[in-house]
This record gives structure tokens, C-alpha cells and sequence, in this order.
């Protein structure tokens, strides 16, 4: 949740706000002057457009359908002569690569920052990829903050860097360093000329053109690795004391502060291209270097190229996952921070659910029912895996559903069902249901339409008729849209009619040709949802006879009474009626027609 | 040493985050540097949440992230989310507030049966210093149960090197005005518990 952010006054006029390192980013883009702003949601780097949207319309944010758009988008903005942000996921990055690859060919006009905000640990992501790699195939700077102020500055500095080299320029932040809130000391806005855009085929156009743009790409390569060197994203805190010093980027550079208060360090905020005669210089006054980056051993590797022999790193601090002070000191033999209480008691997981009244549940209990294999895709949806309903039985990355179904189809699987949410069919399950029409597969789909982009807060999407700022804006038609594409039978069903949504899945699956189901309700975390006033469901004990039905809806209002009667907590119920349709004996009821 | 880190368990839509940033922001407010940070899974609500503070009287917090071990206090908004954060308090100067409330996790097989219901004797018995406070039917009785959460903000703030009015400053900025009375007393009543 955002709040409005309050502001500290000190002597001597400077003003610092607490901040979220996206809420900083948000604030360093503002003052800098940026005038367009793209990205699809994803975490840790949602809160940035938002906090956009919330504080700072001024900059023109947008979501965008996905990460590709929102790249080109932003390339056009800039090459059109504005400041840009665009900002992504780390796997969003992947989505977008095809322009990323290509921008630097070009270079950029305006200041141009794309954010690839890196998840290690996974906390809520399918891999755990370093795009410092991204970067380096691209051939694209990398900025490396490692607290909220840094996440402010570097922003700024990022577009001014953008500018002098006229290159994009990425901001690597991670979760810990994207969630976590430090004081920031900000600035106001300054406004920026918009720079002219001349028509110069040779150097934004077609193929022919980029060999005599290729040489390009490597003179600013080797402009930026000049300036690596000196430049002040990258710091020496040396120490008398020679025999321990660390390179370190990141948040990973806050812990070693925390941990080796007496090492030398070469605090690197510039990570690539990397400065060969600066990572010389600082090993060879230590006897022993650590390299403590998050991640892959993106710096390390390029470290042992220079053959510099004293490096200790990923063998001693690991690879997976992320980092923290009390890993460095289990890693440096300094003592273990104690484990969790686990021997003499049963510290049972609690792992995340669907939310009370979720329209998605009824459909798992359908697929369930069907016993199909699901092909699953990226949204709250994949706790369609977990128990109790355990029925998605693949999911590997935005729109994968569809071409994993057809696949499936072709291996001899024809009970395969795909399922999609609105938001990501829209990001990139459109090309691959054209194809499985176009291939004359019998695919099933299940798109379902919660109008939100759920998983990461309930952003607005093209299917929800909202735009980012609350404007109204055309709203999608799904079920108009895949008819265009040439499904034979497309149905519209209500999520929370249990029934209905069995017996409609069930004659898509029997349909000879491709089907679609859409399965429609709104997304209960959605404001103008939470808002509106609901008459919850309540037990009448005197029917009920405890055959535990309602129990098997899986929602977390309904508890039991110590006397084993199923109660529905009143101030969380949504009124979805589900577990009213599933009771045999009537006994769940509106609790106005029960008074 | 001079920081205190402070470890805030709950599950998702109890409102630890909003306890520990008002924690986080009347240490702002006291001139301490400041940091926080809040670990979640993927879903919005029912799950496991944690949120880490620290702040330092003189000198720069660095990491946000605490070590176990390390905390002058664990705050657990309910038993079973104490017990998992419990290795974090410091075992000789810290405390860990618990709130006497149980939230059976839903989505476990045979929950009920095998939730840890004798976490507060388990954990005093490992020697730890233990405060358990009747939170959610306090907040009950005030009105409200979903107020928890500011009652043991109230036993908390006694422990804490920030002064009265800066709290209560705080309060009143973070809470919208129709739940500020209740919420006020809610605070109060946790910090009379503790004298």
C-alpha cells in the first residue's frame, strides 16, 4: 500500500522524505524533468508507476500492454526528444529485449532510463535471472544503487549519462533495494528543454543502415569504459588496515558496511562497463579481495578474466538466493545467527491463498472436477497449483499457456485446458491464440476476466476501461476479439456460478475446434470493489448439519464455532454466494433475509 | 551499539505494516536514521508477512534487513508468526510482544491439530523474556478487533527511546480521521498494560 509521503524539514533547508527505493526513483524521475513514462506491473518495480500516477502526473505515466510496448514507447518519447523511464520486472526485460537489443545502434536523443527490477530469492518470480547479462549483450550501461538516496540520485544521473553518451541506460535495482525505505533527501523539479528530433533514416532506420551504425555501438562502448574509471558512481573507502578489501555493488555494499566496518572497499555503482585499471588499482593494496555482489558473479568473472589472483567470492557466499548481513557472517566464519525454533515445536508453513471471495476459485474446483491437465500461466492464478485444488499443472512464463496447450495437444494430450488471466492474455497471449487458430488446434482456453492486473496490486489494463490515471478508456471485448481471430465457440460465464462454469468448460472441451471460455467477475481487491457495500452471508445453525460442504470452497472467512458449526466472519465476506450455492440444506443465507 | 531493530510478524491484513511505519516514522521524527523493509510472498492477504525496522540514535543504520538474533524486540500479531520470527529477538536484552490470537492457517491439511498452540510457555521455557498481551480482545472490546495491532504499538512505544507526543503525532498522521479515536485508545490501552 502507497501512502503520501511526509516530509522532514532540517536546518539549513534541505527537505528529506522516507521513501521506498521505487518511491525515490519515482521522485529522482520527477525532478529530472521526465516527461513520459511506460512499463507493465511487476514486482518489485510496480510501486515506481505508481507512486508516478499518485504524486507526479505531470510526468505523463502510462501502463502499457506490455514490456515490449512500453520499451518502444519509450524509445520513440525519447528519440522524439523527451526524458524517459521505463520500467520492468527482471523477466520483463526478456519481454523487451528485441527493441533493448537494438536501441543502442541509434543511441537515444532525450535521457532514456529503462529499470530491470531484479528478484533474488524469487519472492514472487519464476526464475532468478541476473540482466546485468542483458546489459552487457546490449551493450548497455548498468547503474547499481545500493540505498533509497542512491535510487533518487542515480535516476538523475542516469538520464544526464543517457544524454552525454547518448546511450539507454539501465537501473539494476533488486527487491530488497526497490522495498525497502530509507530517508531521502530530495529536490524540486527542473524543467528540460525538449531536445529536436531530425529525420536521419541512417541512423534510426533499416538494416542496410546499421553496419555503418555498428562501429558506433563500439565507440561508446569504449567512451563509457573510459569513463568508468573516474567516474563517481564508482568510490574507493580504502583502510590502513590492507590485508581485507571488498568489491561490492548493490544493497550487498550496506552489509558489508554492516558486517567488515574495517575493510578497504571499492564500492562499484557503475557496473558495466567495468573499470579494468580501477579493479586492479584497489586488489592490488589488499592481500585478500572479496567480491560480494547479489546474484551471478557478473563482476567476479570479469575479475578473474583480468586475472587478478587474490578473489574470494561465489565459492564462499553462494550463488542462490538473496543476501543479508547475517549470511556474509556465516560465509566470513564470523558466527552463525540462530535458526528458526523448530525442534520442540510444529512450525507449520503458511503459505499464500486465494483472497476471500476470489472469482478464480470456482474454476480450479471445476478443472479439478474435470480432472484435465491445466496449462497454466503467470498471475494469482498459479496458487491454482497449491493444495487444496492442485490443478494447474504447468506454468512457465507470460502467455505460455496457449503454446504449451498446443504443444500438448500435438504430444497426444488433447485433455489439456490453458488458463489466462485478462491482463496477461492481453501482454502476450493474443499472438499465440491467433496461432492456434491459425494451426487448427482444438484448444481450450479459459480467460479469466477479472478486469485487473491482480498479482501485483490491481493495476487497470485495456480490459478494464480504466487507464492507469482513472481516466475511462475503451474497454477490450474479449469475447468480440477472440471471435476475430476465428475461436469457433466463445462463452461468457459468471465466476462465482459454480455449476454454470463446470458445465461451461465441459462443452468447450467437446467442441471440435478452439474454444474459449471467459470466465467474468471483478477482482475483489479492485478500490471502487472494496468499497461498495456488501451484505455478507451468515449460518443458520438450525439447518446446518455440519456436513463440512462450505468447508470445501477453501475460503478463509469460514472458520468453525467450537461447537463445529461453520461461521462466516461478517466484515470479510464478499457476498460471492458460493458457499451459499454449494450447502444442501439452505442453511447459508443473506444475513438481511435471516433478520 | 545504539540500533534498535525491531521485527514486526503477522499475517497479511493485520496491519503489522502499518504498526511498523509508524514506528519507522516517529524514529524519523525523533532525528534517528531510519530504515525498513517488509518481506511478503505473492498473494495481497493470508499469508506470512515480516517487516524489519531499524533505527540508530547516532550513528547510519546500513542494512535494512535484521540478523537473528539481533532484535530489542519481536512484535508477532498473532502466536504462530511469533514462534517463526522468535530466533530473531537478542536472547539476553530483547523482548517478544505476542498478541494471545490464534489464526489457523486454511490452506494446511489437519491445521488445527497441529498448530503450535503452546508457543508462549515453549518459547519462555527456551529462557527467552516473553510479554503476552490480550491485543485482539482488547481491540474488541474497544470497538473494533482489527485495532490489535495499535495495542501492542502501545505496549511497544514504552520500551522504546522516542518521546509520547512524536507516537501520537504520528498516529494521527497515518490514521484516517474516523478510525483516529478509537485507534488513540487502542494505543493507550496497550501502553497501560505495561505499567
Amino acid at each position: 500500500m502507497l501512502f503520501a509521503a511526509e516530509q522532514f524539514h532540517e536546518h539549513g533547508g534541505t527537505m528529506r522524505e522516507f521513501l521506498l527505493g521505487n518511491e525515490a526513483i519515482a521522485r529522482g524521475a520527477w525532478e529530472a524533468g521526465v516527461k513520459f513514462v511506460s512499463g507493465y506491473p511487476g514486482t518489485p518495480s510496480t510501486e515506481i508507476i505508481e507512486t508516478l500516477a499518485m504524486r507526479f502526473p505531470e510526468t505523463n505515466p502510462r501502463w502499457s500492454a506490455n514490456e515490449k510496448v512500453a520499451f518502444e514507447e519509450g524509445m520513440g518519447a525519447a528519440i522524439g526528444g523527451l526524458r524517459v523511464l521505463v520500467t520492468m520486472k527482471h523477466v520483463g526485460l526478456n519481454v523487451a529485449a528485441d527493441a533493448f537489443m537494438v536501441f543502442p545502434y541509434s543511441g537515444t536523443n532525450g535521457g532514456f532510463v529503462v529499470i530491470s527490477a531484479d528478484d533474488p530469492g524469487m519472492h514472487s518470480s519464476q526464475n532468478e535471472q541476473d540482466n546485468r547479462y542483458l546489459a552487457r549483450v546490449g551493450k548497455v550501461p548498468v547503474l547499481e544503487p545500493s540505498d533509497a538516496q542512491e535510487c533518487h540520485d542515480f535516476m538523475i544521473a542516469g538520464l544526464e549519462l543517457s544524454e552525454q553518451f547518448k546511450s539507454p541506460v539501465m537501473l539494476r535495482t533488486t527487491t530488497r533495494l526497490a522495498h525497502h525505505k530509507g530517508l531521502v533527501e530530495v529536490g524540486e523539479r527542473r524543467e528540460v528543454e525538449k531536445k529536436e528530433f531530425v529525420r536521419d533514416a541512417k541512423r534510426f532506420s533499416v538494416p542496410i543502415y546499421r553496419l555503418i551504425r555498428r562501429p558506433e555501438v563500439e565507440k561508446t562502448l569504449n567512451a563509457l569504459t573510459a569513463y568508468a574509471e573516474t567516474c563517481s558512481f564508482n568510490r574507493m573507502e580504502h583502510n590502513d588496515n590492507k590485508s581485507i578489501g571488498v568489491v561490492t555493488s548493490g544493497i550487498a555494499y550496506q552489509y558489508v558496511k554492516e558486517v567488515m566496518p574495517n575493510a578497504g572497499v571499492l564500492r562499484l555503482g557503475m557496473t558495466f562497463p567495468l573499470p579494468a585499471n580501477l579493479l586492479r588499482e584497489f586488489c592490488s593494496q589488499y592481500e585478500t579481495v572479496y567480491v560480494i555482489e547479489e546474484g551471478e558473479p557478473f563482476i567476479e568473472e570479469y575479475m578473474r578474466n583480468l586475472e587478478i589472483a587474490n578473489l574470494k567470492g561465489k565459492e564462499i557466499f553462494g550463488l542462490i538466493g538473496e543476501y543479508s548481513p547475517g549470511r556474509l557472517r556465516s560465509a566470513l566464519a564470523l558466527g552463525d545467527p540462530p535458526k528458526p525454533f523448530t525442534e520442540q515445536v510444529n512450525l507449520i508453513p503458511r503459505p499464500p491463498m486465494m483472497c476471500v471471495g476470489c472469482g478464480h476459485r470456482t474454476v480450479f474446483a471445476a478443472l479439478k472436477q474435470l480432472k484435465v491437465t491445466v496449462s497454466g500461466d503467470i498471475g494469482c492464478y498459479t496458487m491454482g497449483a497449491l493444495p487444496p485444488y492442485e490443478a494447474e499443472h504447468t506454468t512457465f512464463c507470460m502467455g505460455a499457456s496457449i503454446g504449451v496447450a498446443v504443444g500438448l495437444e500435438q504430444a497426444g494430450h488433447e485433455d489439456t485446458v490453458a488458463i489466462i488471466g485478462d491482463s496477461t492474455f492481453i501482454h502476450s497471449g493474443i499472438p499465440p491464440l491467433i496461432d492456434a487458430v491459425y494451426n487448427k488446434s482444438h484448444l481450450t482456453l479459459v480467460i479469466l476476466d477479472n478486469s485487473a492486473t491482480g498479482m501485483t496490486g490491481s493495476q487497470q489494463n485495456p480490459a478494464s476501461g480504466k487507464n492507469l490515471l482513472g481516466e475511462e478508456t475503451p474497454k477490450l471485448n474479449l469475447e468480440a476479439f477472440c471471435r476475430a481471430t476465428g475461436v469457433g465457440s466463445v462463452e461468457v460465464v459468471d465466476t462465482w456460478q459454480r455449476k454454470e462454469i463446470v458445465n461451461t468448460i465441459r462443452r468447450a472441451i467437446a467442441y471440435k475446434g478452439p474454444s474459449v471460455v471467459i470466465a467474468r467477475g471483478p477482482c475483489n481487491q479492485l478500490p471502487e470493489i472494496k468499497k461498495r457495500h456488501v451484505i455478507p452471508f451468515i449460518v443458520e445453525e438450525e439447518l446446518c448439519t455440519k456436513c463440512d460442504a462450505c468447508f470445501k470452497v477453501w475460503c478463509p472467512a469460514i472458520t468453525r464455532t467450537e461447537q463445529n458449526f461453520p461461521v462466516i466472519a461478517a466484515n470479510e465476506c464478499t457476498s460471492c454466494t458460493v458457499c451459499a450455492q454449494v450447502c444442501p440444506t439452505d442453511a447459508i443465507k443473506l444475513a438481511e433475509a435471516f433478520a | 551499539m545504539n540500533t534498535y531493530s525491531l521485527m514486526f510478524a503477522g499475517v497479511g491484513g493485520q496491519g503489522s505494516l502499518l504498526i511498523a511505519e509508524i514506528t519507522s516514522l516517529a524514529a524519523v521524527s525523533a532525528g534517528y536514521d531510519t530504515k525498513q523493509t517488509e518481506v511478503h510472498g505473492v498473494s495481497q492477504r493470508g499469508g506470512s508477512v515480516e517487516t524489519h525496522v531499524r533505527f540508530d540514535q547516532v550513528a547510519k543504520v546500513h542494512s535494512p534487513i535484521i540478523t537473528p538474533g539481533e532484535a530489542f524486540a519481536v512484535i508477532g500479531l498473532e502466536k504462530l508468526e511469533a514462534l517463526r520470527f522468535a530466533h530473531y529477538v537478542d536472547p539476553k536484552n530483547g523482548t517478544i510482544f505476542i498478541n494471545d490470537h490464534e489464526l489457523i492457517p486454511a490452506s494446511v491439511a489437519d491445521a488445527e491439530k497441529i498448530y503450535p498452540h503452546e508457543t508462549v510457555e515453549y518459547l519462555k521455557s527456551m529462557g527467552l523474556r516473553v510479554i503476552v498481551l490480550p491485543a485482539s480482545k482488547m481491540a474488541r472490546d474497544l470497538g473494533d478487533g482489527r485495532m490489535a495491532n495499535v495495542v501492542l504499538l502501545g505496549a511497544l512505544s514504552t520500551i522504546l527511546p522516542i518521546p509520547q507526543d512524536l507516537w501520537e503525532k504520528t498516529i494521527k498522521l497515518r490514521i484516517p480521521a474516523k478510525y483516529l479515536e478509537g485507534n488513540l485508545k487502542a494505543y493507550q490501552a496497550g501502553k497501560e498494560m505495561m505499567s
